[in-house]
């Protein structure tokens, strides 16, 4: 992930080697990160990934899978890394860690001490701003998470970087050796007040101290705690607003089922699926449903059965051949463990105008 | 500890000091010191007792403020730098706003032994924040322009930074950086090496385009190359060598950096350009980019990165495309007086991230 090696330049150039992490991209909220093995396959929705096929190619690359679907392979960095980590304990996010290293003043060659280690998620964040002749000593009083921190630096390859001790700092302290040496320290402890003498110690004079806290009762007492000996406390609440962006024009056709109404180019809340399915191209640019095209019929026919006498031949027979393309779909894409049932019973001919015609429908697809 | 006291009696008339301002100059001009002005401005205070606690602390911290100025001197960061403009000259750095620059190195994963791309057109601070946290060593911080006059970088001074990082900021013209794509650069060979029939047609497009982009820009300039970096080097060198003085931070970029930058491509790239289009340069920086190499991009206005994403979306040349809105409040933490500031900036800019994918198959 980073280049502690001073003649080595950090580039993503290089392309993917056996053992190397990858993140799997299929779309922006579905990530997952991998590490690559010659005889391993990744498997998902979209099929069969042979890691073999991505040996050679470059980062960034897009790869196919057995049926014709793709992910990409990406780099991993620390901002792909806290979206796809394991969440041992509740995490950092961007909003907040690109924040805290700002006014924590981390350069390249600081010595940063935190607690709690948790997951990891700032402490790789961590690991790049101090690289590559700083350190960070992180700390939690949890062997096992601890332990499962250490495993993770590694596979980022941080762990040159990153030194995990297992020690309960808001009872004991930051350890002796470190006093006077730490350029910043950052704490995310339940009771960080305790551990606020300790971390004055560590610190050197115009040296930095962070703490997180998501109550602010425990702001309160940790700002009592640290006028003591520091100067220029603030706090701050960070957020992130995301916006997504979709092409469309309001459409004329109002009422009808499966059609919707989109509005100009603006902000919106709507998940903008970048589609590696292998979809039907029938959807055009104006209409983005999210449900298959054959559903859409259903619905319509749905609709017209509602205010249609169904008498005639053709629309039943029309309708019996939607019904069971409809079926077949479901069972392909559907599968009943989620719960759906749809059940048809079709009548035709011999039964004058009767529609006798049964949808059990439990939840829609 | 409950107040008894409150405000009901007080009526803001001016009355209340009876100390005149004379007499404060005249005790300033015998030497008094600043603390003591203040205790008799208190004990000269008629209304001073009846005041609340908080509000005593208050109007002592006040009189402190005016009348015995304490300063903490610390050294120059691109926190403090960027707070100290964002308060006092918002558009001088386009209104970028501390959270929002913060924002913008991580999501371009600025680190050390990196080689940046950035287009700096606030001043310089964008250029100081990026280079503070590259630091010495290897890598670059490159500035890049269209046209032949670099963006003013001035602020970069305000960091302090020691000749170890000044070396690693550089600056180099659009064109220099894109001159080679059309001749024998091994990407876009590798590319096309690489290409389906089926899925030929984006790339190729733009390729196409980069090049006709590339050559309309070299053709506004009509310098003959040659000539023109002959003339550089000239004024690079002579400095150096009459009086041994130390380089500035932005010197002109390289031969050998500007070629290993075209045969790997950037780590990252950043865009601050408050003022121009997002799209127009997005699409002729992208493709200096290494594949995987995350960018940001940071604009005053929704609309130019709404239309650059979907610009981005629809010629496939980036994944991970989001655009978010910093949002910063900040706390007054006091026993009993915790609240927000009471002025918020409700407007940080916004910032268009991504990752740079290989559009071959």
């Amino acid at each position: 992930m980073l280049c502690s090696d001073g003649t080595k330049k950090l580039s993503f150039g290089g392309s993917i080697k056996d053992g190397d992490l990858v993140i799997v991209y299929e779309k922006r909220d579905v990530m997952k990160a991998v590490k690559v093995c010659e005889t391993s396959v990744l498997q998902n929705r979209f099929g069969v990934f042979k890691h073999s096929d991505w040996i050679g190619k470059p980062f960034g690359s897009k790869v196919l899978s057995n049926k014709g679907g793709f992910v990409y392979l990406l780099a991993p960095t620390p901002e792909l890394w806290t979206l796809v980590l394991s969440h041992r304990t509740q995490i950092l996010y961007i909003a907040d860690i690109s924040f805290l290293i700002t006014y924590l003043e981390i350069v390249p060659g600081s010595l940063v001490l935190e607690s709690g280690t948790g997951s990891g998620s700032l402490t790789t964040s961590l690991a790049r701003a101090v690289a590559p002749t700083g350190h960070v000593y992180t700390f939690d009083f949890h062997q096992q998470r601890a332990a499962s921190a250490r495993e993770d630096f590694q596979s980022t390859g941080v762990d040159s970087l990153v030194t995990v001790g297992v020690r309960d700092i808001q009872g004991e302290g930051f350890p002796d050796e470190y006093s006077g040496l730490a350029d910043s320290v950052f704490l995310d402890l339940p009771q960080p007040w305790l551990a606020i003498p300790s971390a004055g110690k560590m610190l050197k004079q115009d040296g930095t101290l962070c703490s997180f806290s998501p109550c602010i009762e425990q702001v309160q007492r940790t700002c009592e705690a640290l006028k003591s000996n520091f100067r220029d406390i603030r706090t701050f609440e960070v957020l992130l607003r995301t916006f997504e962006v979709h092409e469309g024009k309001i459409d004329s056709c109002q009422g009808e089922e499966g059609l919707s109404v989109r509005s100009p180019p603006c902000k919106r809340r709507h998940r903008s699926s970048e589609g590696s399915t292998k979809q039907d191209s029938s959807s055009s640019p104006t209409i983005k449903v999210r449900s298959h095209w054959l559903f859409d019929i259903f619905k319509t026919a749905m609709s017209l059965m509602k205010n249609l006498h169904v008498d005639s031949l053709y629309i039943q027979m029309f309708l019996a051949l939607v019904f069971d393309r409809l079926e077949k779909f479901r069972r392909k894409f559907c599968p009943v463990a989620c719960g759906q049932q749809f059940l048809f019973s079709f009548r035709m001919l011999g039964s004058k105008c009767r529609k006798t015609f049964l949808c059990r429908r439990e939840k829609v697809c | 500890m409950d107040e008894c006291r409150d405000n009901r009696a007080l009526v803001d008339n001016n009355e209340a000091q009876t100390l005149t301002s004379e007499d404060i100059d005249e005790m300033r001009r015998q030497g008094v010191k600043g603390d003591e002005i203040i205790e008799a401005l208190i004990s000269n205070s008629a209304t001073y007792e009846k005041k609340t606690a908080f509000s005593q602390e208050k109007y002592r911290i006040k009189k402190q403020k005016k009348y015995a100025p304490r300063v903490l001197l610390r050294r120059p960061s691109a926190r403090s730098i960027c707070e100290a403009y964002f308060k006092k000259y918002p558009h001088r750095i386009g209104f970028l706003r501390v959270d929002a620059l913060s924002l913008l190195l991580s999501l371009a994963n600025v680190t050390a032994n990196s080689d940046i791309l950035l287009v700096d057109m606030v001043g310089g601070l964008l250029t100081g924040a990026v280079a503070e946290r590259l630091g010495a060593g290897t890598g670059y911080v490159c500035n890049t322009y269209l046209g032949s006059s670099p963006y003013p970088v001035d602020m970069v001074r305000t960091f302090n930074f020691d000749n170890e990082i000044c070396k690693r900021i550089v600056r180099a013209p659009l064109r220099d950086l894109c001159l080679d794509q059309t001749g024998t650069s091994e990407k876009p060979d590798a590319c096309n090496a690489e290409l389906n029939v089926g899925t030929s047609e984006k790339p190729d497009a733009s390729n196409a385009e980069l090049n006709g982009q590339t050559s309309s820009i070299s053709m506004e300039e009509m310098s003959l190359p040659s000539n023109h970096e002959a003339a550089d080097s000239e004024t690079t060198v002579s400095p150096q060598s009459k009086m041994g003085k130390t380089p500035k931070a932005g010197e002109k970029a390289s031969e050998e950096a500007i070629k290993s930058w075209k045969e790997n491509g950037f780590s990252s790239l950043i865009i601050a350009a408050p003022d121009a289009d997002a799209w127009s340069l997005a699409k002729d920086l992208l493709p200096l980019l290494s594949y995987s190499a995350p960018f940001a991009i940071y604009h005053q206005y929704l609309q130019p990165l709404a239309t650059c994403m979907h610009n981005l979306q629809q010629g496939k040349m980036a994944i991970g495309l989001q655009i978010s809105e910093p949002w910063l409040r900040e706390y007054q933490v006091l026993p009993s007086r915790t609240h927000p500031l009471m002025q918020m900036s409700a407007f940080g800019g916004y910032i268009l991230s991504g990752t740079k994918i290989c559009s071959c198959s």
